[in-house]
């Protein structure tokens, strides 16, 4: 067991954020570190978070998509990115109708056992079924629950104005949970903070189109996830290590068919799933926990406004998602773009039991990619799937049939 | 309804009429489809006809499309028709009932529907915007979303006066007038703000009756069903908002509903249990689903249905006049709100009208198509039994889909509930 860490002591507004709560790994072999670093995301008890808390630190909890972290890292609160979890959501059901996706149950699931405890929850409403969630939260626990109302009329030219004042509302909910003032200079240090953690994701994404028999997607997705669920600072730290280790690895390239995995915005696929699709596809890019690289380029960290640069990033400097409306970028142009981009030959269409948002989509996708002779494949999954076997031998016959086309 | 009661000419008026103005609604947007007029699609909550009307598009609701073949009993033949196109299983069945009338060019059970030239999607419900998103793609069409943000955490409503609902108002007021300029490139018109204010004038008139009509269902034995008659009355709220003839309409169901509270003339004849109805309505067995109720004495009396699917112009919002664009913005943001409120809230509001409605039991009806109103109905249940010992019926089935609704358990289950609320009466009354 790990324990949390502070530097920097002495200072009130430091220690929290540079707290660290992994195990110990500096001078371990990768391989042993990553194996480390999946069993601590794939633990349901958050042990990280766990460490955090035990150290005095208090917890932002935010359902999927996007929400601007920088805010409650600034209040020196951990932005914990609540993504389910192979649990059995045996008080949670109690809670929901059927026909609902996992996640949505395994999140509130996660809350009501106590395995993760929370000072604060945000959730933006990003489908019918997750924007009930503020609302049931709050009826079961006692600390705030909020919704952050992200805009869908992102070309309104009011939506900046309108998203700047958003955030300060959520600034001043953070506020009141740290118990101090979160200035603008606090704001703007966390940026920075951010800025790194999304050049460092960058890379690793680069290396993964680039060179991705360095790199297994189901290595990938450890390495970026964790970053969901330890301060920034410590992720930060950790990719720097871990990614010039990866680069000096020897594997060798092989004739792999390379796709674009797409359908993870949310609800993320079991990691065995993604390995046994590494076996037989380089997975070059994909959507997996987009919210972590929502912003695509530096947030200015300079002397303005820090929320009206956050702001902006959202709507100017932003990815895609099938949650976000944006005339500039529909989403089938997109998925095109990431293919292109990644060099891509394929595509995977997935979308998680029960999501609409991403049910929809899939349409629109197979259209597309049947209008540009992309070949694709489509299939659900569900966080607490087990068994892959018939699935692999589709995707094999894709993969064959597309190798040997 | 007896022939003694319809002979006074009020009594059924509602219904009557409001079948009349559908018709006609349906036959003018057949008319529109033939003759290439420029449609709006838009939806229920945040319709936003107040100004449409000023541009004079006609407008169809997709939703009200898609459960008109429900009620006719030909919803399955539409979705099969959506799911061979891509459509799953799983998502909304209003979305593949409309994705399938557009595939047939416009063919649905009530005439011939047109094309769109332009569609207002609010983000009420994120199914509208993925709705949107499919005219968008299918005939390149201006898609203004329209974001009216809601009660961010239960109880915490901003008012007039606060700085967090001036900021909420003044985005709606933004994207009001985009949505002006947009509007006037598509039709080609230019803006008429004393055409807004006679259409405000109209809506104000309607909210209301709408929430008078409301508030007279306390009227014990309850005057209409808030599932059956009630959906009528709701259909005017939405196809006529802003119009002379949905005011005319309303001004008449007032005087219905009234005349019927004077007298005691209750929607049924032996009214035994007073119930509120939280959810959608089963559309595919839409008559029977009531009479199911109906059988043994239970009157809907109220419905959150009638709330969000009037996009919460139940509350009688009335806008001022004298400065109409404000007071749009104003009371889009607040009716809009209030209905999200009913969807996501509906324990806080419930627990008020136990009393107000004299209500024996409350039954929750979540469906599989739409997880916007249905995902926290179980918890919302979970927070009203606490507070307190109505009793209450918890049953799933569809808005469209008969592939699940199982008539037979549901009538299991509802003839269970009569007989615990019969239990619960004689033990009262010992």
């Amino acid at each position: 067991m790990g324990t949390a860490r502070r530097t920097g002591a002495g200072d009130e507004r430091q220690p929290v954020t540079a707290m660290t709560v992994l195990e110990p790994w500096i001078g371990k072999p990768l391989d042993e570190v990553l194996g480390t670093l999946r069993d601590t995301l794939e633990d349901p008890d958050y042990p990280t978070v766990k460490r955090w808390r035990e150290a005095g630190g208090k917890v932002l909890g935010h359902f999927q998509v996007y929400v601007p972290e920088e805010i409650a890292h600034a209040g020196g609160l951990l932005p914990l990115k609540i993504r389910g979890a192979q649990i059995e959501a045996r008080q949670a059901e109690a809670r929901f109708g059927s026909y609902l996706c996992s996640i949505i149950k395994t999140s509130l699931e996660l809350a009501l056992s106590k395995r993760v405890e929370l000072e604060l929850f945000v959730t933006p409403p990003i489908c019918d079924a997750a924007r009930n969630l503020a609302a049931v939260w709050g009826r079961n626990f006692t600390y705030p629950c909020e919704i952050l109302y992200l805009p869908q009329n992102a070309n309104s030219s009011y939506a900046p104005d309108y998203l700047r004042h958003e955030y300060d509302r959520l600034r001043r909910a953070v506020e009141a949970v740290a118990g101090r003032p979160v200035t603008d200079d606090d704001l703007r240090r966390s940026i920075a903070v951010f800025n790194e953690n999304r050049r460092l994701l960058r890379e690793l994404y680069a290396i993964r189109r680039q060179q991705p028999w360095l790199l297994p997607a189901d290595e990938a997705y450890v390495l970026t996830a964790i970053g969901g669920c330890i301060p920034r600072e410590e992720h930060n730290t950790l990719l720097g290590a871990i990614l010039p280790q990866i680069q000096a690895r020897t594997s060798r390239a092989q004739d792999r068919l390379r796709v674009v995995f797409e359908g993870g915005f949310c609800e993320q696929p079991p990691i065995d799933l993604l390995r046994m699709i590494a076996q037989s596809c380089y997975i070059v890019d994909d959507d997996l926990m987009i919210g972590l690289r929502w912003i695509v380029s530096d947030v200015d960290a300079g002397g303005g406004d820090p929320l009206r640069s956050l702001a902006g990033a959202y709507l100017e400097q932003s990815s895609y998602s099938p949650v976000q409306h944006d005339l500039r970028k529909p989403k089938e142009a997109m998925l095109l773009e990431r293919i292109a981009r990644a060099g891509a030959g394929a595509a995977i269409i997935t979308a998680a039991k029960m999501c609409e948002p991403g049910l929809e989509e899939q349409v629109a996708y197979s259209k597309a990619l049947d209008a540009a002779e992309i070949p694709y494949f489509v299939s659900e999954f569900e966080e607490s799937m087990t068994s892959f076997e018939t699935l692999q031998v589709q995707l094999e016959t894709f993969v064959e049939n597309v190798l040997f086309d | 309804m007896s022939e003694k009661r319809a002979a006074d000419g009020i009594v059924g008026r509602g219904m009557t009429s409001g079948s009349d103005l559908f018709r006609q609604w349906f036959d003018r947007l057949t008319a529109a489809a033939a003759s290439g007029d420029k449609t709006a699609y838009v939806f229920v909550m945040g319709s936003l006809v107040e100004i449409l009307h000023v541009f004079d598009f006609p407008v169809s609701f997709p939703e009200i499309n898609s459960l008109q073949t429900a009620v006719k009993r030909v919803a399955h033949e539409y979705l099969n028709q959506a799911e061979d196109y891509g459509y799953s299983p799983d998502i909304c069945g209003y979305v593949k009932a409309d994705v399938a009338v557009q595939l047939r060019g416009g063919a649905h059970p009530m005439g011939t529907l047109p094309k769109p030239a332009l569609a207002i999607a609010t983000n009420a419900c994120n199914t509208y915007v993925k709705w949107a998103e499919i005219w968008e793609r299918l005939y390149h069409i201006p898609v203004f979303t329209l974001d009216v943000p809601g009660t961010r955490a239960a109880g915490g409503q901003t008012c007039p006066g606060d700085p967090d609902f001036a900021a909420d108002c003044a985005y709606v007021k933004g994207q009001l007038q985009e949505l002006i300029a947009l509007c006037e490139r598509v039709s080609g018109k230019k803006f008429d703000i004393d055409r807004l204010r006679e259409v405000l004038g109209y809506a104000n008139q309607m909210s209301v009756a709408w929430r008078r009509v409301i508030e007279l269902n306390k009227s014990v034995p309850a005057v209409f069903s808030a599932l059956t008659e009630g959906t009528v009355y709701l259909g005017v709220a939405n196809g006529f908002r802003g119009t002379a003839e949905g005011a005319a309409y309303f001004r008449d169901l007032v005087e219905e509903m009234e005349y019927k509270a004077a007298r005691g003339l209750g929607t049924i004849e032996n009214e035994k249990y007073r119930l509120a109805f939280v959810g959608v309505p089963c559309y595919p067995i839409f008559r029977r689903f009531n009479e199911m109720f109906a059988e043994w004495g239970g009157v809907f009396a109220s419905s959150t249905y009638l709330w969000f699917a009037s996009g919460g112009t139940s509350l009688g919002f009335e806008y001022d006049l004298t400065r109409p664009l404000e007071s749009l913005a104003e009371g889009v943001l607040i009716s809009v709100r209030h209905a999200m409120d009913a969807m996501f809230h509906p324990d806080r509001s419930l627990a008020a009208d136990l009393e107000s409605f004299k209500l024996d039991g409350v039954v929750y009806h979540p469906i599989k198509s739409c997880r916007t109103v249905s995902t926290g109905l179980a918890d919302s249940r979970r927070a009203l039994m606490a507070r307190t010992n109505v009793p209450s019926l918890f049953i799933e089935s569809d808005m469209m889909d008969k592939r699940v609704v199982s008539e037979a358990q549901l009538k299991n289950r509802i003839d269970a509930f009569f007989e615990g609320l019969a239990t619960r009466k004689q033990a009262a009354r010992a």
